[in-house]
């Protein structure tokens, strides 16, 4: 039962709770209490004092700024507007708040504001759909599209859209960067004939991806009826993204270990069930490396394109609200940041329990 | 009639230009079916080469191997080899291993009957009791029983060993000794053993042929050994031919191992060279 649980643990990467559940059962409380310390107070000291830091520094920009603000009314405006200003901010009144790096507390509200905005609209999206189910159902009998609800979307909307965008982009990079990993695998020819294809592009900004790919997009889809910015930010997430499992594709069969392919010989494989059966299967663990770096350079891409794309999703959310420039946007763009981070952290995990399953050397 | 096997004049050499390397030269031999044959010989001499050719893995630069009186050209199912190095697929398991190589060899053989193959030639190793585990799992001599099952399962002509039991210690090497014996007399096979250990060939062959050290070995003097089947460590090693066979054998090698350091002595000068370390499979960002 205990061992089930640490099993469990390790595998899902939580090993650090180990001692934890060892120290609750009483074995070696010592040396378990030590590990716990290191591992677990240590990080979770250091978490606040990452977040005093924080709240130390955004008071002083704060400060800073307020003593310009004031400054600047006493310059334009005179000692009585100036006054009055000193008193607004003081009175933490919305309208007046200096604008600068948010506290913890501010990011924290921005979050609870977030949540709160996303339960509004979605109960904004349900009852709209109560009120044109009927309709909606006339107009599908009459053989008409449905009215869909067009209102703002809300910032968990915005995090679903960038993870479809994102799963879109690793899909079509694997497509493309798979077979081609493969096939320039095999043959040497073919690999220093494209060498420079990889080299030039696999550092180009993800910027000029998204340019050069609008420029075909636009062009190929000018007519059809489709969501254009997110066809052309996932594209170009994929094509800044493939490369590291082009790169180890090809790797992973060109070096299949020369004693495998013995056996491939002296059985006499075929080449089909030689790539099938012997180089794909021992090239498994570096695709797989592969991929996982492949997906978190589309998770940090995509923010940027979507940034500049204007297609809905975190990368728009965030460049909204820094135009935006409400009292609480600073605080919901940090929000933004934790958010990406934390889901970039969550998909290197999964891509990593998935590289572990897959791998053959570590599944003895 | 023609011999089972023949090799006639092959010479094999590496590289090219000044970093030409002649391995073998103007070897000859012939085996007779169902002969159990060792050839002994130091480490780097070129005994994996001399497997390597009769496998067809790779091509002599000079003369030819006959099996059967045709021509060898490529690698072929009718040759088994246990490589000295295992080389089983580590993605699959025991069975996994052995499955692939009858599946390939016997593509009509039909399901149930392919399980049944399979499990009879991992019984021939007892490994029953490890079929569905992974290679990572089992130890240096099961992973070296699996490979032998692998070999005879392709039911070849020939099966060649190329130090099977080097790797081992000498309890686990005693009892794989006697099992490949015991396989030997079972399944009639042709074996060509590759080893380092005299009592080894001695214990097993019917004929020990050293292999003199490189560059450009040969088949050195061959010694016929003649003691009744089975054979048992223990009865031979009281066996006063035995240790006469075995001290005429080493004194043999040892003549030519001194040979083999005054020829180096003499010849080579080594060149300042940084060691080329092995290819590591490493992700690249
Ligand atoms: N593919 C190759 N390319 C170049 N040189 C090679 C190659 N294969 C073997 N050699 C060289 O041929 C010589 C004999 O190698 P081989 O592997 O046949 O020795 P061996 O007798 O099997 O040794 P060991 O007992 O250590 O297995 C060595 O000097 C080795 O460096
Ligand atoms: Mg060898």
């Amino acid at each position: 039962m205990g061992r089930k649980i640490l099993n469990s643990f390790h595998w899902l990467g939580f090993s650090f709770l180990e001692p934890l559940v060892r120290l609750i059962r009483g074995e070696e409380p010592k040396k378990n209490g030590l590990i716990i310390f290191r591992k677990v107070i240590v990080p979770i000291a250091s978490v606040l004092l990452f977040l005093g830091v924080c709240n130390y520094f955004a008071h002083y920009l704060y400060a800073v700024e307020r003593e310009r603000k004031i400054e600047k009314t006493l310059a334009t405006q005179g000692e009585e507007a100036a006054l009055a200003m000193q008193e607004c901010i003081d009175s933490g009144d919305l309208s007046c708040k200096p604008n600068s790096l948010p506290s913890p507390g501010d990011v924290w509200n921005g979050a609870v504001t977030l949540i709160e905005d996303h339960k509004t609209i979605s109960a904004d999206k349900e009852a709209f759909r109560e009120k044109t189910a009927g309709i909606n159902a006339k107009r599908k009998a009459q053989g008409k599209e449905p009215i869909t609800y067009t209102g703002r979307p809300s910032f968990v909307d915005q995090i679903m859209t960038s993870l479809e965008t994102v799963f879109a982009g690793f899909l079509l990079a694997a497509l493309l960067a798979i077979p081609a990993g493969i096939v320039l695998g095999l043959s040497e020819t073919l690999r220093t004939a494209l060498n420079w294809v990889i080299q030039i592009f696999k550092p180009v900004s993800p910027v000029v991806w998204l340019l050069l790919v609008s420029m075909v997009v636009k062009t190929i889809l000018a007519s059809a009826d489709m969501d254009k910015s997110f066809v052309i930010s996932f594209i170009s997430v994929g094509l800044c993204s493939m490369w590291a499992t082009l790169v180890n594709t090809a790797m992973g069969v060109s070096s299949v270990d020369k004693d495998y392919l013995n056996v491939s010989k002296v059985l006499r494989l075929g080449v089909f069930s030689n790539v099938f059966k012997v180089i794909l299967p021992s090239s498994i663990p570096l695709i797989f490396t592969g991929l996982r770096i492949t997906l978190s350079v589309a998770w940090m891409v995509l923010i940027a394109i979507e940034l500049l794309a204007q297609s809905p999703g975190l990368g728009s959310f965030v460049w909204e609200e820094f135009q935006n420039g409400a009292n609480d946007s600073n605080a919901k763009i940090i929000v933004a940041m934790f958010v990406i981070g934390g889901i970039g952290f969550a998909l290197d995990r999964m891509m990593m329990l998935v590289q572990k399953a897959v791998s053959y050397e570590s599944r003895a | 009639m023609a011999a089972f096997l023949e090799i006639r004049n092959v010479s094999k050499s590496f590289g090219t230009g000044s970093s030409r390397v002649e391995v073998l030269k103007n070897i000859n031999l012939t085996i007779e079916e169902g002969e159990f044959i060792a050839i002994v010989g130091f480490t780097g001499s070129g005994k994996t080469t001399l497997i390597s050719l009769i496998a067809g893995l790779i091509e002599p630069d000079e003369g030819e191997i006959l099996l059967k009186g045709k021509r060898i050209s490529g690698p072929g199912p009718d040759r088994g080899v246990v490589f000295q190095n295992y080389s089983l697929l580590p993605w699959l398991s025991v069975a996994g291993n052995v499955n692939m190589a009858v599946k390939q060899v016997f593509p009509k053989m039909k399901s149930k009957e392919r399980k049944e193959h399979v499990a009879r030639y991992i019984e021939m190793v007892n490994l029953t009791s490890a079929l569905h585990k992974m290679p990572s799992e089992l130890s240096g001599g099961m992973r070296q029983r699996v490979s032998v099952a692998r070999a005879l399962a392709m039911d070849p002509e020939i099966l060649l060993l190329d130090e099977p039991l080097s790797a081992l210690d000498a309890l686990t090497r005693g009892s794989l000794q006697i099992e490949i014996e015991r396989i030997w007399r079972e399944s009639k096979k042709t074996v060509m053993l590759i080893t380092n250990d005299v009592d080894e060939g001695i214990l097993l062959a019917d004929r020990v042929i050293p292999l003199k050290p490189g560059p450009r070995a040969t088949l050195g003097t061959i010694f016929p050994i003649n003691f009744k089947r089975p054979r048992d460590k223990a009865t031979i090693n009281a066996d006063e031919n035995f240790k006469k066979e075995r001290n005429a054998i080493n004194s043999y090698l040892m003549e030519l191992g001194k040979f083999r350091s005054a020829s180096n002595k003499k010849v080579y000068h080594l060149p300042q060279i940084e060691p080329q370390l092995p290819r590591q499979k490493k992700a690249i960002v």
